[in-house]
């Protein structure tokens, strides 16, 4: 793949690029204008701390805690005691209401949830033993997100972009479809201490109050030409000031940002289009063609609908990382099914059951499968003990799975106990998975810092070890 | 305690320090082919050692604790351990017999008995025997490679000794410094064979000043007046005007804003909103405005409340003062009490360590300090302060919001502005109404759920009717803080956990506060650590009666004129805001891991004539801009970007981008749109009580107030809802209020160029900006009006060309595609409007 500077002079990124060259040889041609290198800002692709296993990240958060117990951790024990006191004295334990088989040449157990994601066990590769700190959504959230919950802290996904720099300077590094307002809201995609230029940019926020789409794509007053013509007088009074002030490399980074600003604009709606995938494909994200189709990823509502929803920000995420953003986040919200859990849990995994297998299916179809990771799953887990007809949450033991760059297929790592209570063997913190996601990545969790507040600050604290049992 | 400690006392003491103990072992991990051995030694060590090293030795023996260590023996460090003290080394290890320590314990000899007036269980001297038989083994932190660094040497760090009064060095060349400012600078750029660059010419200068010193630009009519003023003392008169102006409180409250991590609503978890932390911005604009002494700026924020008063307006303004502590963010959905409690008297010392004396205690809540002589039980000695400190921030009870407080009433003999109208009867009986009806039909809900959330629409109705007093006047209440009653029988009323004055959701009396181990609430210290604060030398202990909280005492020890910090930090707050860097160039650090100082003379010049000045603030931006250096000009010098291309020396005036307030002040103001007149409350103050962004039964929520269009104010007044600032702000690097900010960081991104390319707001300042210059009749003219309004300069003959040249290209392409929204030249001069204000010209201060 291309660095964003051999992207840049090779002007290899679509219209908006082209149109610009050909201004620029406009322009060149008038005298104008020397031609521009464009400097090596915040956003450059950087060098990796190792060789890298994985280049770009899609999490897939399901945000409320999903029920491990009802999906990828079977727990045969818990179904035959149900109805019995859980242990320490909390409640009833619950039988899963669901049927588990084995899958695939792994083997590996998937409930009848998840009928398609299923088909795609030989690529997962299963975490049953992770833990995080407390059980409350907010804070465990915010963990998931940015390592600790007690500070303001950077993001994951801004961590990844200021660790790899972007390999497409004509789009945003790390994009969050439809994040949520609560639990941390945007402090979960917030650069925080890091360069605003790391902060994550939300697509399809929920509230359509606070606005929705990328900011000012768009103008509603000048056609592009008459942007450009206007953009040139900008850059020639920009390109006075830098003579002024004679080789300030503010404004010439002012300069070139602006000409980045311009040919993203002349990028970013295409990708956000849809409609250019075929029938075939979008059938295989669960887009229903009736309703499908659409420009780009809208609100979901919890629980609503079927899989078109979310298998619109799935097909989003992919066109997304093929068009070289690093970090994707989409996220499924309303996982939190402390009541009704037969129902409420088969309608939340209806809508991304598809989705999930067909976004597999199609990046190990073009071959991005190898250098993505996809990673699943919720800020904790689900209690054994049945909380009237649903399950409270648990800190102490959950799934996550991840899929793709670098980690080993068809591989179930760790377990909890036999009610699925607590993690027992193989266990994961939250800070280990980051040290682990960070690696596959060729980045040192260790040696990823920056200097905030007289201190070298890691997305790791003074925590998290790899997990080298997954790695391929 | 006269009594030896029973087998039972000692296991929990090991219980209580098991946590902290680990955390020893992860920084130090012994070398892996003697891990098992070493292991033992260290689990006996935990056991049966270090356990009695604290309960026994620590209290007089303890570099941390104890701060004067009895004999010159430190038990506390493992080095301090190897040391020995005054009677020379005390351990051999693996010779027991020849280890003082041990003959101290075993008290064979009365003269050496330790400790005082009892003996141990021959058990314990067992223990310790045969500790050091088998060599001693010290697992605890600081051993082998790093060891701790003893307070006494890192409080020789510069930034803790007192500012030195210095004459002003000899220069080369005396015909360029003005002031001793200059001379200062001048001599360090002479020993590097720099020269500054010229002087900025005229215009340059006013557009300069003014917006740094209001935020805003100068007008066309404050150009002419400075321009042909005949006066040489012209530039000395613009900043006494400029200094006189309100925008000068509100550009430079701007600033202690960030620092004061000023926002309206609790951010971090469930974000809810602070309805009347607005009242706190505006005290900080006008003791800016009002040049309010700093040493009485800091104390006011610490302790208004504790402050004797003439007359209520005083103490009405000294109880919004301590909004300071109050508005920080907090985590409403925290389950346990004492968790919340903790974590916000965390927040609180970080704040003012960081706020007024550029360290960073809030490190020790775990540990000592790494770096700087905080040892943890200082921490807590502050904690105790704040922990007697009850904090008044309001909140609602809501779904996931448990921790509400009350708010402080103002009095209202002293006619604070009120955010909202009176409510009118009508309005409360349609409240009143909404309320009735949706208790009435939570009665007839089965579903749990569905109760659940009506019961936090009945506490929002609740909050807004709570706004009010029962005749429709709103009342009049401000975040801040008082002190915690004062403890019954001198505290011994009330014990949890063994301590007075505390129960399970944390303090409820002025009382000392434990100390907990790695920070732990389930880990606290056998003994409460008395209330006080961080040790610099020269300065003594505070002295806090034991019917107050130590705030008052706390305030006056930072605002002391024997602080060694507070005015240094603050005058590198000033210089940085005035160059775009501090003297010292990590404003928030002036600790051991921060940057030294560049000009250690000047600051420490600045700093005293600060202080001998009143802690005027207005004098000292008065005598930094009326310096020569302020005067530089900003352009490039080759031999300077070879030599110092940070600019660290001063031998121009650093260019820089305008703070993201001062873009969109200048948009509104350049486009004829600018509300000066500043409004009362703000929009969060209107939107009332409950969650800040999430749309919520009966309202909006703040969505639309947050971007509001229509909102033309200055943008110091518009609502900070933390994670969710007005786009504007957060495009250009306005600080995050969730943290404290010292500096702002000065990002170039897409994203910036995208707005002011395409954002409406910008297009109709343009489109105001035209009308306005379409006024004056030639194309000379126009271009003169709008040159002199966005840049602060009329045009030279070039950039009227070009300005010809655009609007003629722009002309055509509008005649040949024909698809313009506008038909006339107005399309044509409002994209050159638009162009102006889209330049680094325009966005830069030079």
């Amino acid at each position: 793949m291309l660095s964003r500077r051999e992207l840049l002079q090779s002007g290899l990124s679509g219209f908006g690029a082209l149109a610009w060259a050909a201004l620029a040889q406009d322009r060149l041609a008038r005298g104008t204008v020397a031609a521009e290198a464009p400097a090596p800002g915040p956003l450059a692709a950087r060098t990796t701390h190792f060789a890298p296993r994985a280049r770009q990240v899609i999490f897939l958060c399901m945000e409320g805690g999903p029920s491990h117990l009802d999906t990828f951790d079977y727990k045969p024990k818990l179904a035959a005691d149900a109805g019995k006191p859980a242990p320490r004295g909390r409640g009833r334990l619950l039988g899963s209401p669901f049927a588990f088989a084995q899958q695939g040449q792994s083997g590996l157990w998937v409930s009848e949830l998840f009928p398609q994601v299923a088909r795609q066990a030989d690529r997962l590769c299963v975490l049953n033993g992770m833990h995080t700190d407390l059980p409350n959504h907010a804070q465990a959230f915010l963990q998931m997100h940015c390592g600790l919950f007690q500070f303001p802290r950077p993001s994951l996904g801004s961590w990844v972009l200021y660790g790899l720099g972007t390999e497409n300077g004509n789009l945003p590094g790390f994009v969050t479809i439809n994040p949520p307002q609560t639990n941390g809201g945007a402090a979960n995609y917030a650069a925080s201490f890091l360069p605003a230029a790391y902060q994550g940019t939300r697509m399809g926020a929920r509230n359509p109050a606070v606005g929705a789409q990328i900011s000012n794509l768009r103008n509603v007053r000048r056609d592009r030409d008459s942007q450009r013509l206007q953009l040139d007088y900008i850059q020639s009074l920009n390109r006075s000031t830098a003579d002024l002030l004679g080789g300030d490399s503010s404004v010439d980074g002012l300069i070139s940002s602006y000409e980045l600003a311009f040919r993203m604009q002349g990028e970013l709606p295409p990708v956000l289009d849809l409609s250019e995938e075929s029938a075939a494909t979008q059938a295989l994200y669960g887009i229903d063609s009736a309703g499908g189709g659409g420009r780009a990823a809208g609100p979901q509502q919890p629980g609503a609908g079927g899989p078109a929803a979310f298998g619109r920000q799935c097909l989003l995420a992919r066109r997304l990382i093929e068009a070289g953003v690093r970090f994707v986040e989409v996220t499924s919200p309303g996982w939190d099914h402390h009541r009704n859990l037969q129902e409420s849990l088969t309608n939340s995994c209806r809508a991304v059951d598809q989705p999930i297998a067909g976004l597999l299916t199609d990046l190990a179809g073009r071959g991005l499968l190898e250098e993505t990771l996809v990673i699943w799953g919720g800020e904790f887990g689900r209690s054994a003990a049945a909380q009237g007809d649903g399950r409270d949450h648990n800190n102490k033991g959950f799934t996550l799975w991840m899929a793709g760059g670098g980690v080993k297929p068809g591989l179930v790592h760790g377990r909890t106990d036999d009610y699925g209570i607590e993690a027992v063997e193989g266990k994961v913190h939250i800070h280990d998975w980051h040290a682990t996601l960070l690696h596959l990545l060729g980045l040192d969790h260790e040696r990823l810092t920056y200097r905030h507040a007289g201190r070298d600050m890691r997305l790791t604290d003074v925590k998290g070890n790899v997990v080298q049992e997954i790695l391929a | 305690m006269k009594r030896t400690l029973s087998v039972g006392v000692w296991s929990c003491i090991a219980l209580l320090l098991g946590p902290w103990l680990a955390v020893a072992g992860e920084t130090d991990p012994p070398a892996q082919g003697q891990a098992t051995e070493t292991s033992s030694q260290a689990a006996f060590f935990e056991k049966k050692i270090r356990p009695v090293l604290v309960a026994q030795c620590y209290g007089c023996h303890a570099a941390g604790e104890g701060r004067k260590v009895k004999g010159g023996l430190a038990l506390d460090t493992p080095s301090g351990l190897l040391q020995g003290g005054a009677s020379g080394p005390v351990l051999v290890p693996g010779k027991p017999e020849e280890s003082l320590l041990i003959t101290a314990i075993s008290q064979t000899d009365p003269s050496l008995a330790m400790p005082p007036k009892k003996r141990l269980p021959d058990t314990v001297l067992a223990d310790f025997t045969e500790w050091v038989r088998q060599g001693a083994f010290d697992p605890r932190q600081g051993d082998g490679a790093t060891p701790v660094r003893p307070p006494k040497e890192a409080t020789r760090h510069w930034s803790f000794q007192p500012p030195r009064s210095v004459a002003a060095p000899p220069v080369q060349d005396p015909s360029w410094p003005q002031s001793d400012i200059d001379r200062f600078v001048l001599a360090r750029l002479e020993e590097r064979q720099l020269r500054p660059v010229a002087d900025a010419d005229w215009a340059t200068l006013l557009r300069r000043v003014t917006f740094d010193l209001t935020g805003l630009p100068p007008t066309p009519a404050e150009l002419q007046s400075f321009l042909s003023a005949p006066s040489a003392s012209r530039f000395e008169q613009v900043v006494d005007r400029l200094l006189a102006t309100p925008a000068f409180g509100e550009k430079w409250a701007r600033h202690w804003l960030d620092v004061a991590r000023y926002g309206e609503s609790t951010g971090k978890t469930v974000n809810f909103n602070y309805p009347h932390a607005w009242r706190y911005r505006d005290y900080v604009i006008a003791a800016f405005q009002n040049d309010k002494p700093y040493d009485r700026f800091i104390i006011e924020q610490l302790a208004g409340d504790l402050l004797p008063y003439d007359d209520l307006q005083t103490r009405a303004e000294q109880l919004v003062a301590t909004g300071f502590l109050a508005i920080g963010p907090k985590s409403l959905n925290e389950r346990s009490g004492l968790k919340f409690e903790l974590d916000m008297v965390d927040e609180q010392i970080d704040v003012t360590s960081q706020a007024f004396l550029g360290i960073t205690v809030a490190c020790a809540r775990c540990h000592d300090h790494k770096m700087d002589p905080i040892p943890q039980a200082d921490y807590y000695a502050l904690a105790g302060i704040f922990r007697s400190t009850e904090t008044c921030y309001g909140t609602v009870a809501f779904i996931n919001a448990r921790r509400t407080a009350p708010l402080l009433p103002l009095p209202p003999e002293a006619f604070p502005p009120a955010a909202l109208p009176r409510l009118s009867d009508g309005e409360r009986q349609q409240l009143e109404g909404r309320l009735a009806d949706v208790r009435r039909r939570v009665e007839q809900m089965q579903d749990p759920t569905q109760k659940f959330l009506a019961s936090g629409q009945i506490s929002l109705l609740q909050a807004r009717l709570d706004l009010f007093e029962s005749d429709g006047y709103p009342k009049l209440l401000a975040m801040g803080v008082r002190d915690k009653p004062a403890g019954r029988d001198g505290g011994r009323g009330r014990r949890f956990g063994g301590f007075p004055g505390f129960s399970a959701d944390g303090s409820r009396t002025i009382a000392d506060s434990p100390l907990y181990e790695r920070g732990e609430s389930d880990a606290p210290s056998s003994r409460p650590v008395p209330r006080g604060t961080i040790h610099l030398p020269g300065l003594p202990e505070l002295r806090i009666p034991s019917t107050t909280s130590g705030r008052l005492q706390l305030a006056e020890w930072i605002a002391s004129r024997d602080n060694p910090l507070t005015a240094r930090v603050f005058v590198n707050r000033l210089w940085y805001q005035l160059f775009g860097r501090g003297l010292v160039p990590t404003p928030d650090d002036f600790g051991q891991s921060g940057l030294p100082p560049s000009h250690p003379e000047l600051l420490d010049h600045l700093s005293l004539q600060f202080m001998e000045g009143g802690w005027r603030v207005k004098s000292l931006v008065r005598s930094i801009v009326l310096s020569r250096v302020y005067r530089l000009g900003s352009e490039g010098d080759s031999r300077g970007l070879e030599i110092d291309p940070d600019n660290t020396l001063l031998w121009r005036n650093t260019p820089r981008r305008l703070g993201a307030e001062q873009v969109r002040d200048a948009i509104l103001a350049v486009s004829g749109q600018l509300d000066v007149k500043p409004p009362v409350g703000s929009a969060v103050a209107r939107a009332g009580d409950g969650p800040s962004v999430q749309r919520r039964p009966g309202g909006e929520g703040l969505g639309g107030a947050i971007n509001d269009p229509t909102d033309t104010h200055r943008s110091v007044y518009l609502p900070i809802v933390r994670d969710n600032l007005p786009e504007v702000l957060a495009l250009f690097d306005a600080a995050d209020p969730s943290l404290i900010s010292s500096d702002r960081p000065q990002t170039t991104v897409a994203s910036q160029g995208l707005f002011l390319l395409n954002n409406t707001l910008v297009i109709r300042a343009a489109d105001l900006l035209t009308r306005r210059i379409l006024e004056c009749g030639t194309l000379e003219e126009r271009v003169t009006l709008a040159y002199e309004l966005c840049y602060g300069r009329g045009p030279v003959p070039q950039d009227i060309g070009r300005a010809r040249e655009f609007l003629e290209a722009s002309r055509r392409h509008r005649e040949t595609n024909g698809q313009a929204v506008r038909s006339d030249d107005r399309e044509d001069w409002s994209a050159f409007c638009q162009a102006l204000l889209a330049s680094a010209e325009f966005l830069y201060r030079l």
